[in-house]
């Protein structure tokens, strides 16, 4: 699993990349009662705008780490949101996105890195 | 606002040890939450919430004038209030606007106790330094701290430590010794719910809010959920529901407009105020229920079923109570009606909302049966 400075995670199986918010971030949100989650066929460059997430206090863009084809958005998180919380990397994954370059998932932080950059703040 | 500059309350330290997030909040630096919004919303709902409201402004106003003085600027009849009362009201300016709001009570016999917001307590105090006249004193009360008990719990929680506090019906204010210090006292509150406002030396602060936390009626609340709470009981918030432009009759706080006063048009803004009283305002503030989609937050425009934009929301979110979407916001007349058929344009999207009567959740305030 891969992470960005805004707290998203990849998880890259063969060419679809899974997204989603770090817990670091969920926490950070605290309670999350609605999500908005991309449609299939859409596409993204990295640092859109492709999703949001809100808690009771406000709602906050999610970033696309990857570039490429949204090929699904978690559907389940519109009826309920509280998963993004509970299980924030897995079932709580925001969208699936088919990517022509690999090499753009690598760039991004490991867990070791993520973990070092998150004491900094 | 750097964290440097923020000013802290005399319960900084106890927030921090119950592992509150703080955030900035005019001018704190305050607790958001502790356990999570939802769960302390529903634990106010349901039990007793404690929160700490230090950072409002708090003040009395004496002398021979004081009454006389103070009600230039308010459209409340502070003369006929009784002792032992409070009474919610409006600072208003020239031109009628909300320069804030505030609970004025009478304690005692020493003329007005005053609670006005944190964001404008300095504002509000110095306007009423510069202009009130006569044999009128304003002190400000920056040796005290502010805590607020609500919820259906709260009563009997109080009444173990003080039974004289069961006596007291809504919006009555008493001077009295608790926890064996001088406090003030009134039961009201901003969620709806039956409670206490309580008033104690910064000194005894941290001792009163831990020893009100031994009883596992009650847990610590933060301002994530006294906003939720507050919207849910269709209460303005100042600076977002209600500023410096809107008149009490935008606002839809006809209720804080005195009888005796209307007819003496004697305070700032009547003018403006017994014209929109009169012929109507150009807007008002409603409460809206969105029934899909996003929550609406301040901002959000209100536009009619043909997509015309007619309005802004002004404050919004999730109702955790109703487990729905809930909204204020200031729409023309022509569109206040209940039951009207409305849109919320939430990130270019427009969702479906009805006018709908606030508070959007009953409130519970308890008013002592006539003897």
């Amino acid at each position: 699993m891969r992470f960005t400075k805004d707290h998203e995670w990849v998880r890259l199986e063969g060419d679809v990349a899974t997204v989603g918010i770090s817990k670091h971030a969920a926490d950070a949100l605290g309670d999350v009662v609605f999500v908005e989650t991309p449609e299939a066929g859409k596409t993204v460059s990295v640092g859109d705008s492709f999703a949001v997430v809100e808690s009771v206090k406000a709602a906050s863009d999610v970033y696309a780490p990857v570039a490429g084809e949204v090929v699904e958005g978690n559907e389940a998180l519109a009826s309920a949101p509280e998963t993004v919380n509970a299980d924030p990397e897995g079932e709580g994954w925001f969208a699936k996105i088919r990517i022509s370059d690999a090499s753009q998932v690598e760039a991004l932080m490991d867990q070791a890195a993520y973990d070092a950059y998150l004491t900094t703040l | 606002m750097s964290d440097q500059a923020l000013k802290t309350t005399p319960l900084n330290a106890a927030h921090r040890a119950l592992g509150a997030r703080m955030v900035g909040f005019g001018g704190y630096d305050m607790p958001v939450q502790y356990e999570g919004v939802l769960a302390e919303h529903r634990w106010t709902r349901e039990h007793a919430g404690l929160f700490d409201v230090s950072h409002m402004g708090q003040c009395r106003i004496t002398g021979d004038d004081a009454i006389g003085q103070f009600q230039r600027f308010v459209p409340g009849d502070y003369e006929i209030l009784k002792a032992g009362k409070q009474k919610y009201s409006l600072l208003l300016n020239a031109e009628g606007g909300i320069m804030d709001d505030l609970m004025a009570g009478k304690p005692d016999h020493d003329g007005l106790f005053v609670v006005v917001n944190a964001g404008n307590k300095d504002a509000d105090f110095a306007f009423l330094n510069a202009n009130l006249a006569g044999d009128a004193t304003l002190t400000v009360l920056d040796d005290r701290a502010l805590l607020a008990i609500q919820g259906p719990e709260a009563a009997e929680v109080m009444a173990k430590h003080e039974p004289a506090l069961a006596e007291m019906g809504f919006m009555d204010s008493a001077r009295l010794m608790l926890f064996g210090v001088d406090c003030f006292v009134s039961r009201s509150g901003y969620t709806g719910e039956d409670g206490y406002e309580i008033s104690v030396p910064n000194a005894d602060a941290e001792r009163v809010w831990n020893t009100i936390l031994e009883d596992a009626r009650v847990k610590p609340i933060g301002l994530g959920a006294r906003d939720s709470l507050r919207l849910e009981a269709g209460l303005p918030l100042h600076g977002h529901d209600i500023d410096a432009t809107t008149s009490p009759v935008e606002a839809a706080l006809t209720f804080a407009l005195s009888k005796s006063r209307k007819e003496a048009a004697d305070f700032n803004g009547a003018e403006r105020i017994l014209k929109e009283l009169a012929d109507g305002p150009s807007r008002v503030r409603i409460g809206l229920s969105v029934k899909e989609g996003a929550p609406a937050r301040e901002g959000a425009e209100i536009a009619d079923v043909d997509g015309n934009v007619i309005g802004k929301v002004t404050s919004g979110g999730p109702s955790p109570t109703l487990g729905r979407n809930i909204a204020m916001g200031y729409v023309p007349p022509a569109f206040a009606a209940l039951g009207t058929d409305l849109k919320v344009i939430v990130r270019g999207k427009p969702a479906a909302a009805e006018v709908v009567a606030t508070p959007f959740v009953a409130t519970r305030y308890y008013r002592k049966p006539k003897a």
